[in-house]
């Protein structure tokens, strides 16, 4: 793609990144690491990677992405739950699909709405499905505040039940999905969803089915939130109830992708890593600085306060996300000699 | 389900409209904003969050009633005045999404500040209104309801004049016009948004008091943005008078619906009918009841 293909060839720093999360961090990570750290990052960048998809190449903007999450975990716990005999990987796929069809169903408005109407459009996924799930018992196997507890994760007689294995579980399925998200991009189907995000009316005029490209957009998007949601809640929460997707979630994804860099699949994992240890780090600062008068209502607050100025922040300095931080610091600590 | 009663069916409906004025009181502070910037503002409802907080704290505190309106208010002009420096100015000819995802943050940043300064517990608000239905012509009527409706009245008649027949509000109007036809007079573009955003504040704060009385003062009160979008949608973002009928039918839908429909659907509906009757009415008119021009995206 650009001139350190001649230093390092490009396959080498995802290869390299593998090796690190499949061969050292298992060797050396603490539970605490994968349990509070690893896995909810993942599940999160794999969202991100999915509303990206949609909002950072095709252009269509979503509120509603913890409306698709909460669709894939509740579909998989009850693919899991009523098909007996039914691997876990078969129920997963299949609760992405039901996320895809509900997807394409809340994507319909976009043919006809743009912009702010479209995204206000789509808060009523996230309203229609927080309160589905609320309302009828049966989603949560008639569980009386809708709580729905994850099953043991097994394929093959492989047990994944430890922190490490939920990790690597995780981590196999967000590498399979992203490697795709990756591929897609660069074909045609990718190119359409910019020609679309850039200018609807030259990419009709240049041939681009905008229609089938916007709701192919949506059905993508939402098969991979679709799936993220279920890990959220089968590798990493483990119980999880409809309240867990509210909108703060949906917000939290868009933020992800503002902060990590639009049109990036490397931006989702990027604001995902920042979204899922700044929290930490500040809980850590504010009790050294405050001691016992920084409580979890006071943390939460400047949790709010800190992110809302990131969000702004970066819009202002960096619209491109850290994405672009990184690769200019790239630049300028490995200089291209053959591009000064 | 009992037979059709007239009597009923007006009951609801009076509370439905009524109840819709609240809605259109928050959507008209996002119509102001949307007419002189092109903004859609998120934070429209933390505004409100922020305003009702500041009074009922500073009232708690012993501060007089009057006094404590003047520094909420004051408190509103700045942040008003802030935010068009800190956020807007940084931020033009960005596309609008961009904008609208740093009201996005914005409404985070304020939700935050409110409640680290005023602490996150509940308080009750008493305006001194008192919330007894009265009967007309067999109709219950909350008369709390009811003045609110006349307060959102008085400042639709306010804002009115305001844009009608003052300087600044003629610049207002050239702005929502074409920005770049008023910029190009000399109109400082800059000052008309703190205005708007300032007058957004304002409204804000009647709003936060009159819901604030309904709810109590809480960090739920920053949902009535929620509230609002459909209504905004409905009526077009650019329009008071939309706002205003947009409410309305929101307000009434919803409670018919909550209560001729609900219970084929167990009920609790009222999170999301709101977004279905705006979406419906979208997919007829995609630039609402009274909006200018289809809002392009960015």
């Amino acid at each position: 793609m650009n001139a350190s293909a001649s230093r390092f060839p490009r396959w080498l720093s995802p290869v390299a990144l593998l090796a690190v999360a499949y061969g050292v961090l298992p060797l050396v990570g603490s539970s605490y690491l994968f349990e509070a750290i690893l896995t909810p990052f993942l599940a999160l960048s794999l969202a991100a990677v999915g509303l990206n998809l949609l909002t950072g190449y095709a252009g269509q903007v979503s509120l509603g992405s913890a409306a698709f999450m909460a669709v894939g975990a509740f579909a998989a716990y009850n693919f899991n739950l009523r098909v007996h005999g039914l691997p876990l990987l078969a129920s997963l796929v299949l609760a992405g699909l039901v996320a895809t069809a509900l997807g394409v169903v809340f994507g319909l408005p976009s043919l006809r709405l743009r912009g702010f109407y479209l995204a206000v459009s789509t808060l009523a996924a996230q309203f229609f499905v927080e309160w589905a799930l609320t309302k009828f018992s049966w989603f949560s196997n008639n569980n009386p505040s809708g709580v729905i507890d994850a099953p043991s994760l097994r394929i093959f007689g492989f047990s994944f039940d430890s922190s490490i294995g939920r990790y690597l579980f995780a981590l196999t399925i967000v590498v399979v999905l992203t490697g795709l998200a990756q591929r897609l991009v660069d074909t045609q189907t990718g190119h359409n969803f910019i020609a679309v995000r850039d200018n609807e009316l030259a990419a009709k005029v240049i041939g681009v089915p905008v229609l089938r490209t916007k709701l192919l957009a949506f059905a993508i998007s939402s098969f991979i939130i679709g799936v993220a949601g279920a890990l959220w809640a089968f590798a990493y929460l483990r119980t999880v109830e409809p309240a867990g997707f509210n909108l703060d979630r949906s917000f939290q994804i868009v933020f992800i992708i503002i902060i990590g860099g639009l049109a990036s699949i490397r931006g989702a994992f990027f604001g995902a890593a920042l979204l899922a240890v700044f929290p930490l780090i500040l809980s850590r600062v504010g009790s050294y600085l405050l001691g016992d008068r920084f409580d979890s209502g006071v943390l939460d607050m400047s949790q709010r306060l800190v992110l809302g100025s990131l969000i702004i922040f970066f819009l202002i300095a960096e619209p491109d996300g850290l994405v672009a931080l990184w690769d200019r610091l790239k630049r300028r600590l490995l200089p291209m000699p053959n591009n000064p | 389900m009992p037979d059709f009663d007239p009597l009923f069916f007006a009951e609801v409906l009076v509370g439905g409209l009524l109840a819709g004025v609240m809605y259109s009181l928050v959507a008209i502070g996002f119509v102001l904003i949307y007419k002189t910037s092109r903004v859609l503002n998120f934070a429209q409802g933390s505004m409100v969050l922020l305003a009702a907080l500041t009074f009922v704290s500073l009232l708690e505190r012993g501060v007089p009633f009057w006094a404590s309106l003047l520094l909420a208010l004051a408190a509103m002009v700045l942040l008003g005045l802030a935010i068009e420096r800190t956020v807007l100015r940084p931020l033009v000819n960005k596309p609008p999404i961009t904008l609208f995802m740093a009201t996005l943050g914005l409404s985070y940043v304020i939700e935050g500040v409110a409640q680290l300064v005023w602490g996150t517990q509940v308080h009750g608000l008493d305006l001194g209104i008192d919330d007894k239905p009265f009967e007309v012509g067999g109709i219950l009527i909350s008369k709390f309801d009811l003045v609110a409706a006349g307060i959102a009245a008085a400042m639709v008649a306010l804002l009115t004049g305001f844009f009608r027949y003052t300087r600044i509000g003629l610049a207002f109007r050239a702005a929502a016009d074409d920005q770049f036809a008023a910029f190009a007079v000399g109109l400082r573009l800059t000052r008309i948004w703190a205005t708007a955003w300032v007058a957004a504040g304002v409204v804000a704060l009647v709003a936060g008091l009159l819901w604030g009385a309904r709810l109590g003062v809480q960090f739920s009160l920053s949902f009535v943005v929620l509230k609002a979008l459909p209504v905004l949608v409905l009526g077009g973002f650019d329009s008071i008078i939309g706002a205003i009928v947009g409410g309305l039918i929101i307000g009434a839908g919803e409670k018919l619906s909550e209560v001729y429909i609900g219970p084929f659907f167990g009920g609790g509906i009222e999170s999301w009918f709101a977004y279905v009757i705006a979406l419906v009415f979208l997919l007829v008119r995609p630039a609402g009841l009274f909006g200018q021009q289809l809002v392009e995206s960015a």
